[in-house]
């Protein structure tokens, strides 16, 4: 295929499924609105009023980066988990297999197709917070790139458990029992400092911290974990969830007989 | 003149699955540009597999396979874009409109957004489904869904279209509009490649057969020489009165089916012109002729039987 049929057949992809999640917005777009809407209530106006400071800011304001992230996090993920095993499921993956599209190219119409509605439900939960708190971005440049690259390494994460899964509860173990304790325990709604040494070493194992935290560094200006470092290590997982994808539709493992 | 290169080229084809089933054990066949091709064979005789490998949804384990000349172990990519296929099951979104699943198969064929809105609708208008082109696909009927694979198959305009069973469960009427377009776009030039159980399919539609037994080829030739190495055709005769207990037919192998329903075996080299001969002698009158069996169906149960 030439470099514009590519392009033809990624944005086919890329349309294909911002089209699939826009159609089915009550599924897809607005339970993060309400989910974090509590969030901000509950954790930011109720509690957050009676913890304090952390960090250096309100409650409010600490916890808001870090519901943005989970935010984009779940939802890149979920969105190719769900659409590439419904695709697998249905078999309407073999129009793509059976085509000249190049598997990076389906690659990254999927996960594009992901970060994209990462990215906008970034925007409508990142509007419902200004109506909880004033956001004041410290460095948009960490903030733009963090964003896009946590989009991308969960989106691919979320690719290479559709080819793994077998059947739709597949689909939920991981999200449930891996991705949101790692959210929870990432330092959304706590600070590092609070932890006693050991878990705090523990914590550094865990992907969510870096990721958290350098979008908090990005908002606030504060972060628990070095910049270049939490880059580095986002940085790895995705080139790392990059190559194992490619691997996966190379080998045509769980896809092809 | 140089011969052209064949539409499609298999060579010692084999496939062990995963669980150590040998599907393919080394088969090799060649399909003619512009043959209507019938691949023929009872279930699980290695048909599905021999497809899959050609459209790359199954890998297989040793030989080659090349379409109008490109091995698709060196330019797959190259290969498929000759290739439109019609599989078995349904494997489309049954939420996805009907049109927009036609157009984003010419979409991952590289096919621009308008030319391929234009194919798409000039396909869904041949095959009947342009009424429905805004109806999700789960709402259309059998024979529709049949013929909308069909529509996405032939969206980029592929020289060799394969049908996996394509009338598999579609009624008599829908089959034989189906065969018409089928006729058509063969006479337009496309090379077509057709599995069925309707071997009668394959008798009015097809010009060469192969027929695969147990993961190998065990017939290759046209379908006027398979059918020519007939030895026997059994015809019914309806007759107007009743017919008598014991047949006033010499020389034929006959049976009794009902008081005007007469079987008649004929062999090789004899004619259906004496059975008229003596029966009109003995005073009875022939209402219609039917043959009794499909020719092809007999040959093909011969060779499979005699395989197995």
């Amino acid at each position: 295929m030439s470099p514009r049929e590519q392009f033809v057949a990624f944005m086919t992809i890329l349309r294909k499924e911002i089209r699939r999640w826009m159609r089915i917005w009550t599924q897809t777009l607005l339970p993060s609105a309400i989910t974090m809407s509590l969030y901000f209530v509950i954790f930011g106006s109720l509690i957050g009023s009676r913890i304090g400071e952390m960090g250096g800011y309100t409650y409010m304001q600490f916890v808001v980066p870090g519901l943005i992230m989970m935010a984009i996090v779940t939802n890149s993920y979920s969105n190719v988990v769900s659409s590439f095993f419904g695709s697998k499921f249905n078999h309407s993956v073999e129009e793509l297999l059976v085509s000249p599209t190049p598997n990076y190219v389906i690659l990254m119409g999927y996960v594009l197709g992901g970060v994209a509605r990462g990215l906008l439900v970034a925007v409508i939960v990142t509007l419902v917070s200004l109506f909880f708190t004033d956001l004041h971005i410290h460095s948009y440049t960490v903030v733009v790139a963090i964003v896009l690259m946590t989009s991308i390494l969960f989106a691919l994460a979320g690719f290479i458990n559709a080819v793994f899964a077998n059947n739709f509860d597949d689909i939920s173990i991981v999200p449930t029992f891996v991705l949101t304790p790692l959210i929870y325990l990432g330092g959304v709604f706590y600070s590092m400092d609070l932890l006693p040494e050991f878990w705090a070493n523990v914590s550094k194992l865990n992907p969510l911290v870096y990721v958290v935290n350098a979008f908090r560094y990005g908002v606030l200006g504060v972060s628990d974990v070095s910049l270049p470092v939490a880059f580095a290590m986002i940085g790895l997982f995705t080139l790392a969830a990059f190559a194992y994808s490619m691997h996966l539709l190379n080998s045509g493992k769980r896809l092809r007989q | 003149m140089a011969a052209m290169v064949p539409a499609l080229t298999i060579e010692n084809l084999s496939k062990v699955y995963g669980n150590g089933f040998e599907a393919l054990k080394g088969i090799s066949m060649a399909v003619q540009q512009g043959d209507f091709f019938a691949l023929l064979g009872p279930n699980g005789a290695g048909k599905s597999t021999t497809i899959g490998i050609i459209c790359s949804l199954v890998s297989k384990t040793g030989g080659r396979v090349s379409v109008y000349g490109i091995d698709i172990d060196e330019d797959f990519p190259g290969a498929k874009k000759h290739i439109g296929i019609v599989p078995q099951e349904f494997n489309f979104n049954q939420f996805e409109k009907v049109r927009d699943i036609v157009v984003n198969q010419a979409g991952y064929y590289g096919l621009p957004r308008e030319l391929a809105e234009a194919r798409a609708d000039k396909y869904l208008k041949e095959l009947g489904l342009w009424d429905k082109r805004e109806v999700a696909s789960r709402m259309l009927s059998g024979g529709m869904k049949r013929r909308l694979m069909i529509a996405r198959a032939l969206v980029h305009e592929p020289r060799l279209l394969i049908l996996d069973e394509p009338t598999a469960g579609v009624d008599i009427e829908m089959r034989r509009s189906m065969w018409d377009f089928l006729k058509k776009i063969n006479a337009e030039g496309t090379t077509i490649i057709l599995t069925t159980h309707y071997l009668e399919e394959a008798e009015a539609l097809c010009r060469n057969i192969a027929i695969i037994n147990h993961g190998e080829i065990v017939e290759h030739s046209s379908v006027r020489d398979l059918l020519r190495r007939l030895h026997r055709e059994v015809f019914i005769f309806d007759c107007v009165g009743e017919l008598p207990e014991t047949i006033p037919v010499s020389g034929f192998v006959t049976r009794r089916i009902d008081e005007h329903s007469l079987e008649v075996e004929v062999e090789k080299g004899q004619a259906v012109n004496e059975v008229f001969r003596q029966l009109d002698a003995a005073g009875i009158e022939v209402r219609s002729l039917r043959n009794r069996a499909n020719r092809l169906e007999e040959m093909f149960v011969t060779l499979v039987e005699g395989a197995a």
